[in-house]
């Protein structure tokens, strides 16, 4: 009974972190896509934009690499991007923090569930790195 | 259009398609896409990388939420979560190499089959038989709070639910939206969830979806900074907004009205879609 009762409580305590783990990620990441944004206004307002055709060719910050380049020169549209990879990193930390919890727990299926999941985003990332 | 204008008018737009997505339970990224399109003339693919950024936000800010209430199936979750990662990944990578045009036209059907799940009356399919093999296995039956009273209930049909997951996932790495209808019937229907758990445990999947897809979208170039800003930053504030109002108001009307409004939208893209072929 009492080891169930101290299962309960791991859980609960699992769920609180991941929770706050997700919000803060959310709160940080967008604070930094604000910040960026203010700059590349400052910067840009009154650039003619034009989205109407997709030319993947002309975008600037669609490697990590070009992304950390143009945030260590304060470029504004380079700062939001980084706040989006930081969006986008928010639920994968969420998973690394899965598979600790679960080797806490021994559940190790899930913690090869944890791992599966973390493979197919890896290998989607160099897949997009190769081109 | 200079900068600042197109950034106001997207942050407006924005705000209302997160504020009204998250009313009538069809999120935010459905709305976005025909707006960004239609209204401002966006190639889609830019529209589906900056809304697919907004999906991440979104779900994720509420997801912190409903996890720390404990009524989310995080098991369930992560086990779903291999389908819809891979479906995810491999509608991300197709969605490069197909045309615009029958970009528009999928979307558009998808947009009228989710209006049209968002106003059918839920049926509630819930079971306490915990025979099923795969639930076992998978340790994936589980029960959530309900005002104090714990509520137990039991998995069915593992298999056919992982495959329609498999199937949303692709859809939502594709269109760039949570496909959140189709996740509620792989679990309400085929796996037999109640409807907390389900909605919830859908939330709580989408954000690590989108971000399988938003990976592949970062490095194509999909996700343009110029576009994706006011989209992610209008979406979550009004979907914020939404679900503080959500408490309180009554939707019905709501819903029926913009069913019939994004439906319409539907039709616009897949037209636009059919006569660009």
């Amino acid at each position: 009974m009492s080891t169930i009762g101290k299962e309960n409580l791991n859980d609960k305590d699992i769920q609180v972190i991941l929770g706050t783990l997700l919000r803060a990620g959310v709160i940080i990441s967008m604070s930094i896509v604000l910040i960026g944004g203010a700059i590349f206004l400052i910067h840009n307002s009154w650039t003619i934009t034009d989205y109407k055709v997709f030319k993947p060719e002309l975008s600037k910050f669609s490697s990590i690499l070009a992304i950390f380049k143009g945030v260590s020169t304060f470029q504004g549209d380079a700062i939001v991007q980084f706040g989006i990879l930081m969006l986008i990193f928010t639920p994968i930390a969420r998973i690394v923090f899965a598979i600790f919890s679960f080797l806490i727990e021994r559940d190790y299926l899930y913690v090869l569930i944890g791992f599966i999941i973390l493979a197919i985003i890896t290998i989607s990332l160099n897949g997009g790195l190769a081109h | 259009m200079s900068v600042l204008l197109f950034t106001i008018i997207i942050l407006l737009g924005a705000f209302l398609a997160g504020l009204l997505g998250s009313l009538t339970g069809l999120g935010g990224g459905v709305i976005i896409i025909p707006l960004l399109t239609l209204a401002l003339g966006v190639d889609i693919h830019y529209a589906i990388g900056a809304s697919i950024v907004s999906v991440i936000a979104t779900s994720s800010g509420s997801a912190a939420a409903y996890v720390k209430e404990g009524i989310t199936n995080i098991r369930i979750g992560m086990f779903l979560e291999i389908a819809t990662t891979i479906g995810a990944v491999c509608g991300a990578i197709v969605a490069v190499y197909l045309n615009a045009n029958y970009i528009a036209i999928l979307f558009g059907c998808i947009l009228i089959f989710s209006a049209i799940m968002t106003l059918k009356k839920k049926v509630d399919h819930t079971t306490l038989d915990n025979t099923d093999k795969w639930a076992n296995f998978f340790k994936l039956n589980g029960s959530y709070p309900d005002k104090g009273i714990d509520h137990p209930y039991a998995v069915k049909h593992v298999p056919g639910g992982f495959l329609m997951m498999l199937f949303a996932g692709t859809l939502s790495g594709l269109l760039g939206i949570g496909s959140g209808a189709l996740k509620v019937i792989a679990m309400d229907n085929i796996m037999r969830l109640p409807f907390k758990v389900s909605t919830t445990t859908s939330n709580f999947m989408m954000g690590v979806t989108a971000a399988a897809s938003a990976v592949v979208y970062l490095h194509r170039g999909q996700i343009d900074p110029g576009i994706a800003m006011p989209v992610c930053v209008g979406v979550l504030t009004g979907a914020t907004i939404g679900s503080k109002i959500l408490l309180r108001a009554k939707t019905d009307k709501l819903k029926m009205i913009f069913a019939v409004v994004v439906v319409f939208l539907a039709l616009q893209m897949i037209y636009k879609g059919i006569s660009g072929l």
